[in-house]
């Protein structure tokens, strides 16, 4: 299925364009695009009329131009018909926003959205949804603008079956610097699901890490998107809901009692090499890590930091999370020691955690940087970086980047995320070194590249 | 594809919901699985006979349609050395409910672990490997894999129960035939997917593994409702 017109439409129409009610899901669609977006946007209602001084057209038949996305927000029982105006009008894909179907009993109306998403050759998602984002280029989330927090254009793509859920990773995105390729929201799933998208995206050259939330996959769906995500060459991440809805049926056997749905999932996503993340902090964390560095690691860290304590916590949460922190050799310890300033020299221990102190300079991390990205034992490098302590300057995010450019091993960093420190942040994530705000969200960070296999 | 045997004997059990031991096992030693010398008897002489046939001491479970967990019921008596002890637990085994005989199995050493299969709604076929016996839904010490799986497959599955290292040996402890445990799941795990169609979940608890070879000393197949 070709989703390339789709998530890259020049033409759009908006099916279900209303005269009187100008919070109407396709008015907000229709003006957030028609304003702000690139693509030629075309208002349909079979009533017709003006609005924004421009024709409403009255079928997309009646549209002059080949139509690319067609959003369509009307009642259920009119959705069938739209439906099937757009595959006579062989458009290139839609999105259905309507609700009411099965959820609400209509069963009949489920069954025929099926069979014309079956007769289409173009992708029909939704019902029930909130359709698509493709950073740039189109929006049809029926949220105004204004209310919206848009994360940048970057390589990472959400296909959530939850539209809510969708938004909420959108805000997090933003807030922690994560760059969207695209969002979509694909509700019931009547037409298009998860396996289908992921074929397109590991194909689609805007996007390097795919990202799932799913509710449950269909019949036999689950079987089939494990074997096409363990042959991505993209991480892909999933995250689950619905898992305590074990032990509801009655169980006869041992094997069905101790292999419950969600332990069936989990497992499954483990032998394909999915990373699975198991609440939405887990998934911000994995996203922004593995957009940076798609590529998988055994899990031997090395560790920077300027106080003890952040060491100490750093050292347990790796070991927690089987990662492993190999003491350096004396060698090593000597080599390092000789370089650092001399203020730091007689007072850093550097066994791993490499504590720096309170009198670390920015030289300090990056010879420290440096000499773990030469260490063969070593895949990974978490800096915990305290921007309070005196000789730290705002440079030091962009020059320890500098670090990774050069040597090429990932580097996570901890920086605490308030508005005073975020010349240091922004040092890191404008040049793709990933920054947590808490220490577990950095070793969560290095966990999402040992999980990822596939990487 | 199923043999005939095994698509007989999945046929015959409708009417149960679920295929009794014996059948079960025949359907696993028609495929080609290592099952102890057993007897289905129905009377308390032949329990004696079947008894001596086998050589003392023997275990003997009760066979009843209604009765799927047989230990739970007080339908499993280990250690039996001699007629006056089968007769004694023949004795108790035909009051239980839905009583069709008793299963009387030479008794083997081993590891109790378990196998097992189930028909995921999501996944389709998936198989469970570890540590089995009755305490099974206490210690949960498995690993489940999508099946078919291969070789390479049951070792990560080894490495995922937290007692895998007492399978390979532990402190002196002999350890169990890795390689016929392996070949026993991925075996198993085709003939899982071939009765994916008729099945709901499958118990092989225990499997007995010792340093020679693994033997399925009990099975239980649930099928598939309609």
């Amino acid at each position: 299925m070709d989703f390339r017109t789709f998530f890259e439409p020049k033409t759009m129409a908006v099916v279900g364009l209303s005269l009187s009610n100008e919070r109407h899901p396709a008015n907000i669609i229709f003006n957030k695009n028609y304003f702000r977006y690139p693509v030629k946007v075309y208002g349909v209602n079979p009533k017709g009329g003006m609005y924004h001084k421009e024709k409403i057209y009255t079928s997309i038949s009646e549209i002059p131009e080949k139509i690319d996305l067609v959003i369509v927000a009307v009642r259920a029982e009119y959705v069938p018909g739209v439906l099937r105006e757009c595959i006579d009008a062989w458009v290139g894909g839609a999105a259905v926003i309507s609700g009411g179907f099965a959820e609400t009993g209509r069963h009949d109306l489920r069954q025929q959205f099926e069979e014309l998403a079956a007769e289409a050759d173009f992708p029909i998602i939704g019902p029930n949804c909130l359709g698509i984002y493709s950073s740039g280029v189109v929006d049809s989330l029926f949220l105004p603008s204004e209310r919206m927090v848009r994360p940048e254009a970057g390589n990472v793509a959400i296909v959530s079956q939850s539209g809510g859920i969708l938004v909420d990773q959108m805000v997090k995105f933003a807030g922690q610097g994560i760059g969207l390729s695209r969002a979509v929201s694909i509700g019931n799933k009547a037409g298009v699901g998860e396996l289908e998208l992921l074929k397109y995206l590991v194909r689609d050259e805007k996007t390097d890490v795919i990202a799932f939330y799913v509710e449950g996959f269909g019949p036999g769906e689950g079987r089939e998107f494990v074997m096409a995500a363990s042959r991505s060459p993209k991480p892909v991440i999933i995250m689950k809901a619905g898992k305590s809805q074990e032990g509801i049926r009655a169980v006869t056997s041992h094997t069905a009692s101790i292999a419950g749905d969600y332990t069936v999932f989990t497992s499954i996503m483990r032998q394909f090499g999915i990373v699975e993340a198991r609440d939405e902090y887990e998934m911000v964390s994995f996203c922004e890590s593995l957009s940076c560095y798609p590529r998988g690691i055994e899990g031997r860290v090395g560790i920077v930091t300027a106080s003890g304590g952040h060491g100490a916590v750093a050292v347990d949460t790796c070991v927690a999370s089987e990662l492993i922190v190999p003491e350096f050799s004396e060698e090593t310890q000597a080599r390092i020691r000789g370089r650092l300033s001399e203020s730091v020299q007689p007072i850093a221990s550097l066994g791993n955690p490499i504590d720096l102190t309170g009198s670390a300079k920015d030289d300090d991390f990056v010879v420290a940087a440096g000499e773990l990205s030469r260490l063969p034992d070593i895949d990974c490098i978490i800096m915990l970086l305290l921007p309070y302590i005196p000789e730290v300057t705002s440079d030091v995010g962009a020059r320890l980047s500098q670090v990774y450019q050069e040597e090429g091993k990932p580097i996570v960093a901890y920086v605490p995320h308030v508005e005073k420190y975020r010349m240091i942040i922004e040092g890191f994530q404008l040049n793709n070194v990933p920054v947590s705000h808490s220490i577990e969200g950095a070793v969560l960070m290095v966990e999402a590249m040992k999980r990822c296999r596939s990487c | 594809m199923l043999n005939e045997t095994a698509a007989a004997i999945l046929k015959e059990s409708k009417k149960y919901g679920w295929v009794l031991e014996p059948d079960a096992k025949r359907l696993f030693a028609e495929a080609g699985f290592d099952v102890p010398r057993f007897e289905w008897v129905r009377t308390e002489e032949e329990t004696v006979a079947a008894g001596e046939r086998i050589g003392w001491p023997v275990v003997a479970k009760v066979v009843s349609p209604d009765i799927v967990h047989k230990s739970d019921a007080g339908g499993v008596a280990v250690g039996i050395e001699g007629p006056e002890a089968m007769r004694e637990v023949f004795g108790r085994f035909k009051g239980i409910e839905g009583f069709e005989g008793v299963l009387v199995e030479e008794m083997l050493p081993g590891m109790e672990l378990i196998v097992g299969g189930k028909i995921d709604q999501q996944f389709g076929a998936v198989v469970i490997a570890g540590m089995g016996g009755v305490g099974v839904e206490i210690y949960k010490d498995t690993a489940i894999r999508m099946a078919p799986v291969t070789g390479d497959i049951v070792e990560s599955m080894i490495d995922d129960i937290r007692a895998g290292s007492m399978l390979r040996g532990y402190r002196g402890a002999a350890g169990v035939n890795i390689g016929e445990f392996k070949k026993l799941i991925v075996e198993f795990s085709t003939l899982i997917v071939e009765m994916a169609g008729e099945i709901e979940s499958v118990d092989l608890n225990p499997v007995l593994c010792t340093e020679e070879k693994c033997v399925i000393a009990d099975a239980r197949i649930i099928l598939k409702k309609k």
